[in-house]
C-alpha cells in the first residue's frame, strides 16, 4: 500500500485541511455539554433568561460552525480519495497494457479487472472514510473522557473503565465476524457458479436428465450458505444490545457515583448531568471507530493487491535500436525452442525455418501441437527460450515493440472485434486510414459485400466481440483490420475457420496478390486451405516433423499425409 | 431509487413471508418492547438527576432505588433488541433460502426456449443479487420501519406528557431536517445516476479492453487504448466527487439541524425550569430525547428508498418464479426401453419466431447404425434439428418417430437417455475429469472410464496431467485447451453408450 501513497502527491493540501477541519468540528461538539451545564448552573440557578438565550444562540452559532467545517472537510476528503483513485486507476491500467503476454497469462485478465474496478473503489471509499473520521472517532472518544476529568477525577474513572470494555466488546465481535462474513461470501460463490454453471450446461445437463440432482446439490450448498449467515448473524446480533446495556450500566455507574459527590457538595446537579451527555457521545463514535477500522483495513488489502499488479514488472522488454527503412521482408527462426512458464515441455523444439518476401509459409498440426506458439514467437509476444527469431535480418529483442508490431499484420485465432462500427475496427489497425483504403481492405478480405448490405455500411454499428455479426463476417473483418497495415508480415491464425471453402479460396488468392508482396504466415487444420503454399509446416507435438511443399509432404510426412486423408475421407 | 411502477412484487412476497408470521409476530412484539424500555431509561436517570439536589439534601436509596429500576428496564430493552435481531435474521436467511430453493428448481423446470431467450447474467443476478436486495431491504427495511415510526410516536408522547411546549419546539423543528436530507438526497440520485453511467461505461471499457489485451497489443495501439481511457476516467473523477460530496452533506447537516433543535430545547428547556414547569432532570430528559429523535427520521427516509428497491427486485424474482414451465410428460407417456435405433423425421416444420422460417417439410429416415451428416452454412438449421430431436424444442408441424412412436408421446427422461450428445459449445461441470466423464452413467466402472477415453484419445493428455483421473477442472475449464475439452465432451457422451450418438461440429 505503501508504494500507492505515492499518486496521493497532489493532494497534501486535502490530506491535512480535511482530518483538521474535522477536528474543529468534533471540538466544537464536545464543548456542548459544557455550555449545558453552565445554562442549568449560571442561568437557572441565577433566573438570568438573557444569559440562557445568549447560550442558546452560542450553541446554535456552533452548530453552523461545525456546518461549515464539516462541508470543507468532506470536500477536501471527497476530492483527495476521488482524485487519488483516479490516479492510481490511470496508471494502472495503462501499466497493464504494457505487460506482456507472459505476464497476463500468469495474473489472468479477470484479476486485473477486479483490481482496475471493485479494488480500486474501496480504496477509494478506505481513503475517503480514513480523512473523515480517522482523528475525529478516537478525538470524541478521549476527548469526552478528559472532559469528564475536567470535571470530576472520580466520575471520570467511570470513563477510564468503560470505554477499554465497550471498545473490547464491539471490537471482538466485529473482527470475529470478519473470517466468518468472508466464508459466508465463499459459500454464496459457490451458489452463484453452481447457477451460472447449469444455466450454461441446461443442454447437457437436460440430455444426460440431471435436473433432480441438481436441484438436490443446489438444495445442499443453498442451506449450507443460509446456516452460515444465521451463525454470522447470531454473532453480529450481540454487538449493539450488548454495547447498549454496558453504555447504560456505566451511566448508571457514573449517575450513583455523582449522587455520591453531590451529597457531599463536591459536584452539581450540572456538573452531574454534563457527564451524563459525555457518556452518551463515545458509544456511536465507537461503532463508527470499529467499522472505520474495518473499511481501512479491507481498502489496505486491496490496495496491496493494486499494488502487486503495479509492482509486476515486464519481462519483455523492447529495444530502442533506431528504425531501419528496408524495403524486403524476411523471417528467420534459428534453432527456437519454447516452454511456457509453468509448463513442464517444451511447446516448441528446435524450429529453423526461413521465410521470405512474398512467400507463403503454412503451419499445421493437431491441436495443441504448437501453432500458435510459433506465431506468438514471432511476433515477440513470448521470448523463445533457446534459439533466436530474426526479423528483416535482425533478432525480435532488438526492435521497439511498436517498430516491429508495426510490420506485422495479425489476424489471431478467435477473431475479437470491438464495439464501435466498421470504419472504427478497421481504423484499430491503422489510425490514418482513409475510406478508400478501408473499402480496398474490405475487398480484399472478402468483407466488402456484406459490409455493403448493412445499414449504415462503414458506419454499421458492429456491439462488443462483433455479437451481432456471424462468425465468418467477423473473421473477414478481422482479416482486413490486419490487411489495412499493409504489413510486411501477414500472419493469419486460424482465421478462416468459419469460412465457406469457396470464399476461403477467394481470400486466400486476393491475400497472395497484396502489392506489398508480405511474408505470408497461415496456421489451419484444414490442409486445403495450406495446399498453394510456397511451403508447409508440419508440427507434431512441438516439433517440425516435416517442411516443404504440399507434393513433398503427401510423399515423405506420414502425420501430413494423415491429416490431408482423414480430412478428404470426410468430404 | 428504481420508481417501482406496480406493487406487483409484493404480493408473491407475502406469500413467503406468511410462512413465518408467528415469528413476525415475536418480533414486533419485542420491537414495542425494546423501544419502550430505551425511551423509559432516560426517564428515570432524568427522576434520579432530580434527586441530586445539593449537598447534603440527596435521597440516596431513593437514587439506588431508581437506578436499579433503570437497570432492571435496560436489561430487557437489550434482551429484547437481541431477541428481535435473531429472529429477524431467521426469517430473512429462510425467506432468501426458501426463494433461491424454488428458483433454482425453476430453471430445471423451464423450457430450453425460455433460457434461450433470456440472457444468463440477468437471471444469475435475479437469483443471487436481487434476492439479497430484497431480503435486506424489505425484511430489515420492515422492522426499522416499524421500530422508527414506534419511537417517534412513543417520544412525542412521552415529551408532550413532560413539557407539551418544548415538545412543540420538537416537534416544528424536526420537519426541517426531514426536509434537507430528502432534498439533498434528491439531488445526490441525479449524480449517483451519473456516475454509475460513467462507471459502467468504464467497467464496460476494461472488460472489452483486458479481455482482448493480446489484440490490442499486437496492433501496439496501447497508448490508443490507454488514451479513451484516461478521458472516461477523467470524467468519472468529476462525477465521482460530486456523487460523493454531495451524498456525504447528509449527515453534516442533519447534525446542524440536531443541533438548532439540540440548543432550542436547551434554551427553552433552561427558561421553562425557572418558571418551575420543569425541573432539570426532566430537562436532560429533554436534550437525551433531542439528542436521538431526528435519527429515526432519516432512517426511516433512507427505509422507504430501500423498501421501494426491495420492491422492484421482488418484481424480478418473482416475474422469473411465475414464468410458464415446461410442458410436463402426459400421463401416458410411454419410457423408451428396447430400441432398434430407427428414427423417422416426418414432415417437420419449425421455427424459432413466426417471421422467420426455419425447417419446412423435413423429412428423413434413418435406419440402426447409419450415420448421417448434416451439411449447410451457418443459420441452416443444424443446431435446431439436434434442438429438436432432443425435444429441447417441440416441432411446429410434423413429428419425428423413435421406433414408430412419436417422441412426444415418450416420457423426456427416457428420450433424451437413449441419445450420446457433443455439442459445439463445449461445457464441463465444475468437478474432476473422473465425474465429469461418468456424469451420463454414474455406475460406469474406471474400466469402461478408460477405454472411452482411450478411444477418444483422451487417456493421453489425461494421464500427463498431474493428478491424472483426479485433475479438477476450474468454473472455464481454464486449464484445459479447447480441443482436449472438446474431446472430454466426446468422451463423456461415448461412455453412458447410447443408442443414439448426436455431434454438433465438435471437430472443429
Amino acid at each position: 500500500m505503501k508504494k500507492l501513497l505515492k499518486y496521493m502527491r497532489g493532494y497534501r493540501r486535502e490530506c491535512i485541511l480535511g482530518p483538521l477541519l474535522k477536528l474543529a468540528e468534533a471540538s466544537l461538539e464536545l464543548i456542548v455539554p459544557y455550555v449545558i451545564m453552565n445554562i442549568i448552573n449560571i442561568g437557572i440557578l441565577n433566573g438570568d433568561k438573557a444569559y440562557i438565550i445568549g447560550r442558546m444562540l452560542l450553541l446554535v452559532g456552533m452548530g453552523l460552525a461545525g456546518l461549515l467545517f464539516s462541508v470543507a472537510a468532506q470536500y477536501f476528503s471527497a476530492r483527495a480519495a476521488v482524485g487519488f483513485s483516479s490516479k492510481v486507476r490511470a496508471a494502472l491500467f495503462a501499466h497493464i497494457m504494457h505487460l506482456g503476454y507472459p505476464e497476463i497469462d500468469r495474473m489472468g485478465k479477470s484479476t486485473f479487472i477486479t483490481r482496475l474496478t471493485s479494488d480500486l473503489n474501496q480504496v477509494q471509499a478506505g481513503v475517503n472514510l480514513t480523512l473523515r473520521l480517522f482523528l475525529r472517532s478516537p478525538f470524541i472518544v478521549f476527548g469526552a473522557m478528559i472532559c469528564a476529568f475536567t470535571i470530576d477525577l472520580q466520575a471520570a474513572l467511570v470513563f477510564v473503565v468503560a470505554i477499554p470494555v465497550l471498545a473490547a466488546v464491539v471490537f471482538a465481535i466485529m473482527l470475529s465476524t470478519i473470517p466468518l462474513y468472508k466464508k459466508v461470501q465463499q459459500k454464496l460463490d459457490r451458489i452463484l457458479s453452481k447457477t451460472r454453471e447449469n444455466l450454461s450446461g441446461v443442454r447437457m445437463l437436460r440430455a444426460l436428465c440431471k435436473e433432480s440432482e441438481e436441484i438436490d446439490d443446489f438444495a445442499e450448498k443453498n442451506q449450507d450458505l443460509s446456516r452460515a449467515q444465521r451463525f454470522v448473524g447470531k454473532l453480529s446480533a450481540l454487538m449493539n444490545p450488548l454495547a447498549y446495556v454496558l453504555i447504560n450500566a456505566a451511566i448508571i455507574v457514573l449517575i450513583y457515583v455523582g449522587a455520591l459527590k453531590v451529597q457531599h457538595g463536591v459536584l452539581t446537579q450540572a456538573a452531574v448531568i454534563a457527564l451524563y451527555n459525555y457518556m452518551s457521545q463515545i458509544l456511536v463514535e465507537l461503532i463508527k471507530l470499529a467499522n472505520l477500522i474495518i473499511t481501512i483495513t479491507k481498502a489496505v488489502a486491496c490496495g496491496n493487491r493494486v499494488e502487486a499488479v503495479l509492482e509486476s514488472d515486464a519481462s519483455l522488454l523492447p529495444s530502442r535500436l533506431p528504425p531501419e527503412i528496408k524495403g524486403t521482408h524476411t523471417v528467420e527462426l534459428r534453432r527456437v525452442s519454447f516452454r511456457y512458464e509453468g509448463g513442464g515441455d517444451n511447446a516448441l523444439t528446435d524450429i529453423s525455418l526461413t521465410a521470405d518476401d512474398g512467400e507463403t509459409v503454412g503451419i499445421i498440426g493437431g491441436t495443441g501441437s504448437g501453432k500458435t506458439t510459433l506465431i506468438n514467437l514471432i511476433c515477440r509476444f513470448y521470448e523463445a527460450t533457446e534459439g533466436e527469431v530474426l526479423i528483416d535480418g535482425r533478432p525480435v529483442a532488438s526492435y521497439d515493440f511498436a517498430e516491429l508490431r508495426g510490420k506485422i499484420g495479425i489476424v489471431p485465432q478467435g477473431a475479437a472485434l470491438f464495439g464501435g462500427t466498421v470504419r472504427s475496427n478497421l481504423l484499430f489497425g491503422r489510425e490514418d486510414a482513409t475510406d478508400d483504403e478501408i473499402w480496398e481492405a474490405l475487398e480484399r478480405a472478402q468483407a466488402a459485400d456484406f459490409v455493403r448490405e448493412k445499414p449504415g455500411m462503414l458506419d454499421f454499428e458492429i456491439e462488443q466481440g462483433g455479437k451481432n455479426l456471424s462468425g465468418g463476417q467477423r473473421q473477414r473483418l478481422t482479416v482486413a483490420r490486419a490487411l489495412i497495415r499493409n504489413p510486411g508480415i501477414l500472419i493469419l491464425d486460424d482465421s478462416s475457420s468459419a469460412l465457406d471453402y469457396a470464399t476461403d479460396l477467394a481470400l486466400r488468392r486476393a491475400v497472395r496478390q497484396l502489392p506489398g508482396r508480405p511474408v505470408i504466415f497461415i496456421v489451419s487444420q484444414r490442409a486445403s486451405s495450406l495446399r498453394g503454399s510456397d511451403r508447409i509446416v508440419v508440427l507434431d507435438e512441438g516439433r517440425a516433423v516435416g517442411i516443404g511443399t504440399h507434393e513433398q509432404l503427401y510423399e515423405s510426412c506420414v502425420v501430413y499425409r494423415e491429416i490431408c486423408d482423414s480430412q478428404s475421407r470426410i468430404r | 431509487m428504481k420508481k417501482s411502477k406496480g406493487m406487483g412484487g409484493l404480493k408473491p412476497s407475502l406469500t413467503y413471508i406468511s410462512r413465518y408470521r408467528l415469528l413476525i409476530a415475536g418480533t414486533l412484539l419485542l420491537a414495542v418492547i425494546g423501544t419502550a424500555s430505551m425511551l423509559w431509561v432516560p426517564i428515570i436517570i432524568g427522576d434520579t438527576i432530580d434527586l441530586l439536589i445539593g449537598e447534603g439534601s440527596v435521597a440516596l436509596s431513593a437514587v439506588l432505588t431508581e437506578l436499579c429500576k433503570a437497570a432492571v428496564i435496560f436489561c430487557i430493552g437489550g434482551i429484547a433488541m437481541w431477541g428481535m435481531s435473531l429472529i429477524n435474521n431467521r426469517i430473512t436467511y429462510q425467506v432468501v433460502r426458501d426463494i433461491r430453493r424454488d428458483a433454482f428448481e425453476k430453471i430445471q423446470h423451464l423450457p430450453i426456449s425460455y433460457l434461450d431467450s433470456h440472457p444468463h447474467g440477468d437471471i444469475v443476478s435475479r437469483i443471487i443479487a436481487d434476492v439479497d436486495q430484497f431480503s435486506e431491504g424489505l425484511l430489515m427495511g420492515f422492522t426499522q420501519l416499524f421500530t422508527g415510526v414506534l419511537t417517534i410516536l412513543a417520544t412525542l408522547v412521552f415529551m408532550f406528557v413532560i413539557h407539551p411546549l418544548i415538545a412543540a419546539v420538537v416537534v416544528v423543528l424536526t420537519p426541517l431536517s426531514l426536509f434537507i436530507a430528502n432534498f439533498i438526497a434528491g439531488k445526490t440520485y441525479r449524480f449517483f445516476r451519473d456516475q454509475s453511467t460513467i462507471r459502467g461505461e468504464q467497467t464496460d471499457y476494461i472488460n472489452e479492453m483486458v479481455e482482448n489485451i493480446k489484440t490490442v497489443k499486437a496492433f501496439s495501439n496501447e497508448e490508443k487504448v490507454i488514451g479513451k481511457f484516461k478521458e472516461i476516467n477523467g470524467r468519472l473523477q468529476i462525477s465521482s466527487l460530486k456523487a460523493i460530496f454531495f451524498s456525504s452533506l447528509t449527515n453534516p447537516t442533519t447534525r446542524f439541524v440536531n443541533s438548532v433543535v439540540y440548543a432550542a430545547v436547551a434554551g427553552f428547556g433552561a427558561i421553562a425550569v425557572i418558571g418551575g414547569g420543569l425541573t432539570a432532570g426532566g430537562l436532560s430528559v429533554f436534550l437525551s430525547y433531542a439528542n436521538q429523535y431526528t435519527k429515526p427520521f432519516n432512517e426511516i427516509s433512507g427505509v422507504l428508498a430501500e423498501f421501494q428497491n426491495a420492491l422492484a427486485c421482488a418484481e424480478r424474482i418473482f416475474e422469473f418464479l411465475a414464468a410458464e414451465q415446461e410442458q410436463p410428460d402426459p400421463a401416458d407417456a410411454g419410457v423408451l426401453r428396447e430400441v432398434s435405433g430407427r428414427l423417422s423425421v416426418e414432415n417437420v416444420s419449425f421455427s424459432y419466431s413466426p417471421d422467420r422460417r426455419l425447417l419446412e417439410n423435413f423429412s428423413l429416415e434413418v435406419a440402426s447404425g447409419q450415420k448421417i451428416a448434416i451439411v449447410g452454412p451457418t443459420g441452416c438449421g443444424k443446431t435446431t434439428f439436434i434442438n429438436l430431436l432432443m425435444r429441447f424444442y417441440d416441432v411446429n408441424g410434423g413429428a419425428i418417430l423413435i421406433d414408430g412412436r412419436d417422441i412426444r408421446s415418450i416420457t423426456r427422461q427416457s428420450l433424451r437417455l437413449s441419445y450420446g450428445m457433443v455439442l459445439q459449445e463445449t461445457w464441463l461441470k465444475q468437478g474432476t475429469i473422473r465425474e465429469n466423464l461418468k456424469l451420463g452413467r454414474p455406475d460406469a466402472t474406471d474400466a469402461d472410464m478408460i477405454e472411452a477415453a482411450k478411444k477418444t484419445y483422451c487417456h493421453g493428455f489425461i494421464s500427463r496431467l498431474e493428478k491424472g483421473y483426479d485433475t479438477v477442472i476450474s468454473e472455464s475449464g481454464g486449464n484445459l485447451s479447447n480441443g482436449q475439452k472438446q474431446l472430454l465432451c466426446i468422451a463423456r457422451a461415448m461412455i453412458s453408450d447410447p443408442h443414439f450418438l448426436i455431434v454438433d461440429k465438435a471437430t472443429a
